[in-house]
């Protein structure tokens, strides 16, 4: 087996837009991701049961079918139901609804996890709803969903991965048709993982980093 | 949607089951290896299943399968498609187990491997009796975590040509122009398949003995 580096090395611009498209769509569909699951966690907890169950039922689908089904019943099948979408919007959308049903889960539970005993104090001395949500809820909240947070962006940065087979044009497309062209498959895949790998260290550092610098706010549970 | 074409997609479910549970217990058996390693306190073990885990959580599945199936056959391996898809599923979930296990393994009580050496165990003994059931007894929901984790990965395993749930779908909603019909169909077996294999995961829990503290 030849490993010639070089014929990929040509390839440069090209394997760094294709980069760049993967590292937007990523961002994109976190910050979106954990916005609409935001809004599903708190619906779910304020909005009654009748908001509460259909929420939840679609959250369970989500999370118990593969993402490749999703995405294949978005692009394949939308155009059936007046929703034809191109690979780019079809994917970015597909992949924030997918994270928003798993960002939904994580808000969830750490609304849960916050002791009672911290809201009745704060309304004992006389802080406002607004001022509870905004004093106590919202930074006790944000050290306990953190680290699944962080976790969560990592998964849906390695699912982007996924939308090169409905033909977006990002990391794993451009890398793996610069392979064929150039009869380097190997070499060119060899090269795809170990992009991935150093990109998903970095976000794993990164998040860390922002788990000890926000963790003067930790607050003792209990 | 005509009840034969549900028929055959209930039929390759029987691959994405299949391919799930082999690859499951084979990355099970990895994953013991790869936590003894870095248990072993000896950075000539520890370091090479370190980088093993680290690669194998850090590079999409999908890329893992494609360089396996691509590279197995260049350096000289020639298998069936199939046995490429199951070696790639492996070493993902292996890596994912691993690190499951080594904290299982971390998480015993301390003070019950003192006690029980106290009452004349082994160290051996103290190991194989009481650290090991413990410690997997606390990672068993991990593992019921993680099969079903597999179960929706293997949906990947399509691209290698392997005609499972997914790719029985694709090849079906292709040839019928139902996509909508067949991939919710089919979204719906995968529903299935995890719930069962969660509601039987927690019923198991809840047979087995209660964790000591």
């Amino acid at each position: 087996m030849i490993f010639d580096v070089n014929v990929i090395f040509d390839q440069l611009p090209a394997i760094l837009r294709g980069a760049g498209v993967t590292i937007l769509l990523w961002i994109a569909a976190t910050i979106g991701g954990a916005f609409f699951g935001f809004l599903v966690a708190v619906g779910r907890r304020y909005g009654g049961r009748l908001v509460n169950l259909p929420l939840g039922f679609c959250v369970e689908i989500l999370r118990g079918t593969p993402f490749l089904i999703q995405i294949f019943l978005l692009y394949y099948g939308g155009p059936f139901i007046g929703l034809a979408l191109d690979p780019v919007p079809a994917g970015l959308m597909g992949l924030t609804v997918y994270g928003a049903a798993y960002y939904s889960e994580i808000f969830r539970s750490g609304f849960a996890a916050i002791p009672v005993g911290h809201i009745e104090a704060a309304q004992c001395v006389g802080l406002t709803q607004g001022q509870i949500i905004r004093r106590i809820l919202l930074p006790e909240m944000t050290m306990l969903v953190l680290p699944p947070s962080v976790n969560m962006a990592v998964i849906i940065l390695k699912e982007t991965a996924i939308l090169s087979i409905i033909t977006v044009p990002e990391l794993t497309l451009t890398v793996s048709a610069i392979g064929s062209q150039q009869y380097a498959f190997v070499e060119s895949l060899f090269l795809l993982a170990l992009i991935y790998w150093a990109l998903v260290e970095a976000a794993g550092r990164l998040g860390h980093l922002a788990e000890t610098r926000l963790s003067r706010y930790r607050f003792s549970q209990s | 949607m005509s009840l034969k074409l549900f028929e055959l997609l209930l039929k390759a479910s029987l691959y994405t089951i299949g391919i799930s549970l082999i690859s499951i217990l084979i990355g099970f058996a990895i994953a013991i290896l790869l936590s003894g390693a870095m248990l072993s306190g000896r950075k000539f073990f520890s370091a090479p299943a370190q980088i093993f885990i680290s690669f194998f959580r850090g590079v999409p599945l999908l890329v893992q399968l494609l360089l396996i199936y691509n590279l197995l056959p260049v350096i000289g391996i020639n298998v069936p498609s199939i046995v490429a898809a199951i070696v790639g599923l492996s070493l993902c979930t292996a890596a994912y187990q691993a690190e499951n296990l080594r904290g299982g393994f971390a998480s015993v009580p301390r003070g019950l491997i003192e006690s029980a050496e106290m009452v004349g165990f082994t160290p051996g003994q103290a190991f194989r009796r009481i650290k090991v059931p413990i410690a997997l007894r606390l990672t068993f929901p991990a593992l019921v975590n993680e099969a079903i984790l597999i179960l929706k990965a293997s949906s990947l395993v399509s691209v290698v040509g392997i005609v499972e749930l997914t790719r029985m779908a694709q090849d079906l909603a292709g040839s019928t122009f139902l996509p909508l019909e067949i991939f919710a169909s089919a979204g719906l077996i995968y529903l299935v398949i995890n719930l069962v294999v969660a509601r039987a995961g927690g019923l198991i829990e809840r047979s087995l003995p209660g964790i000591p503290r």
